[in-house]
């Protein structure tokens, strides 16, 4: 089962949720921070690092002893990442978008694709949650492929909580895709309600099934909540504003440090999750019970 | 020789376009039968990145020596150098007053880039 901890504002508490989440599982859990410009649950969760590995994309490496620069490599990319002007082919790593489309079409053999390191990939472990975690390196641009090489190191078959970036662009997506639910993380305020709707139009279009959660409910509106109504969204939990919360983060301590009695409704929803899931795989299959 | 500027008009009265990369289209002048054709720039303008890498290719393609313009990122900066053309940043009112001084001798030409490259 792998849910997905998302939001379109940032700052909403996706983190505070996702590492409460793995914390109150009370069973194998992994946990992954796909927020890889910023990650920061490993504060929460506090990891023993037991694996370190660079995440790489594949750039191409011109051979300028075969290439003839007839441009064709140009021509064909979208990204203006190679370019062949007066004699000479140069070409642009950063704007690459690791197509290989250059390799294909170059009558001379003269590209190559080689790995250049982007990114770096962190595992450890904390009592009984895997944790995985992303870093772009700074400067780098592109963090899907990090998101991805992320994802691609977890083990398939286990409870999976991904902690996604904010907004609802490629390096959301990119952490979203392939989740069995998404949890949206909103705020009771005229910036949470508006970018929550984006994310909202974002999930119908990938259609992943999805659920909301209010963090720091009582501080703003009761908008959200009207919003939910209107559009048959489910609303599965309200975390209260509370002072202690923002006490314990700033120590770099979870919600469950302020908060332990939120386990149980934690634990609650990942099964109401859970029944959702089985339920939409059940109709998906033509099947359903009379 | 051909020398190419920028601009946001279809006529030698008409403004530079401060913007390399997306200018609206070039003005290629050949200062030997002074005259001039118009290059759209329009497919850079509307590209997602990399407009500075295509626009400073139509100005090699079009066999310009010299490129008078508003800015200049690091990217148009390393292919131009290469193509052995000059880069002019100029902030003079109309295209004609651009190649006025040009032809006077009174334009710098740019040692490096003018602007930090960025993302749209």
């Amino acid at each position: 089962m792998k849910i997905a901890i998302a939001s379109g504002k940032g700052g909403t508490g996706k983190t505070t949720l996702a590492t409460a989440l793995a914390q109150a599982a009370a069973q194998p859990v992994q946990l992954l921070d796909c927020d890889v410009e910023e990650p920061n649950a490993h504060i929460f969760v506090k990891p023993q690092w037991t694996n370190h590995k660079d995440a790489t994309i594949a750039i191409p490496v011109l051979d300028t002893t075969r290439c003839t620069n007839c441009g064709k490599c140009g021509e064909l990319c979208q990204f203006n990442a190679i370019v062949t002007i007066a004699n000479q082919t140069m070409i642009f790593s950063d704007l690459c978008h690791s197509c290989g489309g250059c390799v294909l079409v170059c009558p001379e053999k003269a590209l190559q694709e080689q790995p250049k390191t982007i990114g770096y990939i962190d595992t450890g472990h904390s009592g009984e949650i895997t944790f995985i975690k992303g870093t772009l390196v700074i400067g780098e641009a592109m963090s899907p492929p990090v998101i991805r090489q992320v994802k691609k190191t977890a083990a398939a078959d286990q409870l999976t909580i991904i902690d996604c970036p904010p907004g609802t662009s490629c390096p959301m997506m990119t952490a979203v895709n392939g989740s069995d639910f998404v949890l949206l993380v909103t705020e009771p305020t005229p910036f949470g309600l508006h970018d929550l709707k984006l994310a909202v139009e974002t999930l119908r279009s990938m259609d992943i099934p999805f659920a909301v959660v209010v963090n720091r409910a009582g501080c703003g509106d009761d908008k959200v909540d009207h919003y939910c109504r209107n559009e048959q969204i489910s609303l599965l939990l309200q975390i209260k504003d509370d002072r202690r919360v923002a006490t314990a983060y700033s120590r770099g301590d979870g919600l469950l440090s302020a908060l332990p009695e939120l386990a149980t409704q934690l634990r609650s929803l990942l099964t109401e999750i859970e029944k959702r899931i089985n339920q939409a795989q059940g109709q998906t299959q033509g099947g359903g019970t009379q | 020789m051909k020398i190419a500027i920028s601009t946001t008009g279809n006529t030698l009265d008409a403004a530079i376009d401060p913007r390399f990369g997306r200018a609206a289209r070039f003005l290629i002048y050949d200062l030997d039968d002074k005259t001039f054709t118009l290059v759209e720039n329009e497919q850079n303008l509307n590209a997602a990145q990399g407009a500075g890498i295509q626009a400073a290719k139509i100005i090699a393609d079009n066999e310009a020596k010299a490129i008078i313009s508003g800015q200049c990122g690091p990217k148009a900066f390393k292919i131009l150098s290469a193509a052995g053309i000059t880069i002019y940043p100029c902030d003079a009112g109309s295209v004609a007053e651009a190649i006025e001084l040009y032809t006077a001798g009174a334009l710098q030409p740019a040692k490096d880039a003018t602007v930090e490259g960025h993302w749209v």
